[in-house]
């Protein structure tokens, strides 16, 4: 339908992984090519002209970029197993969350390994406040979307195989500052598109040491 | 509605005259409570304005946006909505005539990403520029033009940015005319320059000279008046 779909990624990408599971959500087929960041493929400096970043949705002659665009453009498509609801309201309730997923959980987060002194003590307690707040949205339901995997489930997952990383540098355990969270990570690892694009924690961890020497964040 | 002897009473004829009643809480400097603002009366829906004062912020706001306490907050019937990109959606969805969103899933996500490109590389760059000086100013404004130019290459698909009429895109770019033109004024610069950026120069042009998109901005004076006290 509509042609070749092919994804320009990074392994350990959570933003690259939103869109495997959504991918994998639909049982769509498609190519995954992995990138090397210090030397960019032809493909992807032409697809994603403005921002040249990861990850890229190609299908057909179309180039989507924009991790959570590209997960509403997979749900727009592909209309099986739809990720966002269908009344209005709820569905602006999803954007939002997801929205908040960006602004403040993957915003606090990242300072908590890239930041020196006492922004990263600073930046943990925003990040567990983030997934408190979250956990109230989530209320007694299985996952965001309800019965099923939705917009903001696939918006937030990624980030859960970067937990390990964040305790390590943050002095914390998302497991006992959050049991809900912790508890809806595991549901969520029980499906197979989130089990299939999950990363082991420990390989992100060295991820993370790679990437604070490289940017001198040490 | 509220609790008494432990049961919930329902004010039923409050609920019902507000089921599909449309608020806007707002902050009339905001571009971003413009952007909601624009949209609703370029569908033609009728709305309550409520002024809120940002140093002070009302019980409506605070319990409407309990996360960012921050408007805009759209609310309707009793559903608040918050966010400017996820309110305009909803408005899109729930009040479809009058589209403001192409209709094909790949249209549509160039539509969002070009909103998300002008919110990323112009608003902080509003803010920068009222914020510092000298180096750190001029950086913030050399951004700007970067990012004027990417948008010019690839957003403008003929008078507006939505082709022929006005999509979420335009409305997103609504801050490149007024606040950056009063913002200019303020430091002494001509952001968008005729010469430089013709192209955007004729957008703004086309765009401002729609009534709906005049009346609704923030008084020029008052507005200049506010940048200058922020610098």
């Amino acid at each position: 339908m509509g042609g070749e779909v092919i994804l320009l990624d990074v392994w350990s990408s959570p933003f690259g992984v939103r869109v495997r599971i959504a991918l994998a959500e639909k049982g769509v087929k498609y190519e995954y090519r992995e990138e090397v960041l210090d030397n960019k493929s032809e493909l992807l400096l032409k697809s994603n002209p403005v921002h040249k970043k990861i990850p890229v949705l190609i299908h057909g002659d179309k180039c989507v970029s924009e991790s959570l665009i590209i997960v509403q453009y997979v749900d727009e498509v592909w209309k099986n197993s739809p990720l966002l609801p269908e009344d209005p309201y709820e569905r602006a309730v999803a954007r939002f969350w997801a929205d908040f997923v960006d602004k403040k959980v993957y915003e606090s987060a990242t300072r908590i390994w890239t930041r020196k002194g006492d922004a990263p003590a600073e930046a943990a307690k925003d990040f567990i406040e983030s997934l408190k707040i979250l956990e109230s949205s989530l209320g007694d339901k299985s996952f965001f979307g309800g019965e099923k995997l939705g917009f903001v489930d696939v918006a937030l997952v990624p980030f859960v195989d970067w937990f390990h990383a964040y305790e390590v540098h943050g002095g914390f355990s998302v497991a006992a500052e959050c049991p809900k969270i912790d508890a809806w990570a595991k549901r969520c690892k029980e499906k197979e598109s989130v089990s299939m694009a999950s990363q082991d924690p420990e390989k992100i961890l060295m991820v993370v040491e790679r990437l604070k020497k490289k940017f001198g964040y040490v | 509605m509220g609790a008494k002897n432990g049961e919930y009473e329902h004010d039923y004829s409050t609920m019902a005259k507000n089921e599909h009643k449309v608020r806007l809480l707002g902050a009339w400097a905001s571009p971003f409570v413009y952007r909601v603002g624009l949209a609703l009366k370029l569908k033609g829906i009728e709305y309550e304005y409520m002024e809120e004062d940002l140093k002070n912020k009302s019980p409506l706001l605070l319990e409407s946006n309990p996360i960012h306490k921050k408007v805009p907050v759209l609310i309707h019937g009793n559903n608040p909505v918050s966010e400017w990109v996820v309110i305009l959606e909803y408005i899109e969805e729930t009040w479809p005539e009058n589209h403001l969103m192409p209709q094909d899933p790949y249209d549509r996500a160039t539509t969002r990403f070009w909103s998300k490109f002008i919110d990323d590389k112009f608003i902080p760059t509003l803010g920068m520029v009222l914020k510092t000086q000298g180096e750190e100013q001029e950086k913030a404004m050399k951004e700007a033009e970067e990012a004027l130019k990417t948008l010019k290459r690839g957003g403008l698909k003929g008078k507006f940015f939505g082709g022929e009429a006005i999509s979420i895109v335009d409305i997103s770019a609504s801050c490149l005319s007024i606040w950056f033109e009063v913002l200019g004024e303020a430091i002494g610069t001509k952001f968008i320059d005729s010469e430089k950026f013709p192209l955007i120069s004729s957008w703004i042009e086309e765009f401002t000279s729609i009534d709906l998109v005049k009346e609704s901005f923030p008084p020029r004076d008052k507005l200049r008046a506010y940048h200058k006290s922020l610098l």
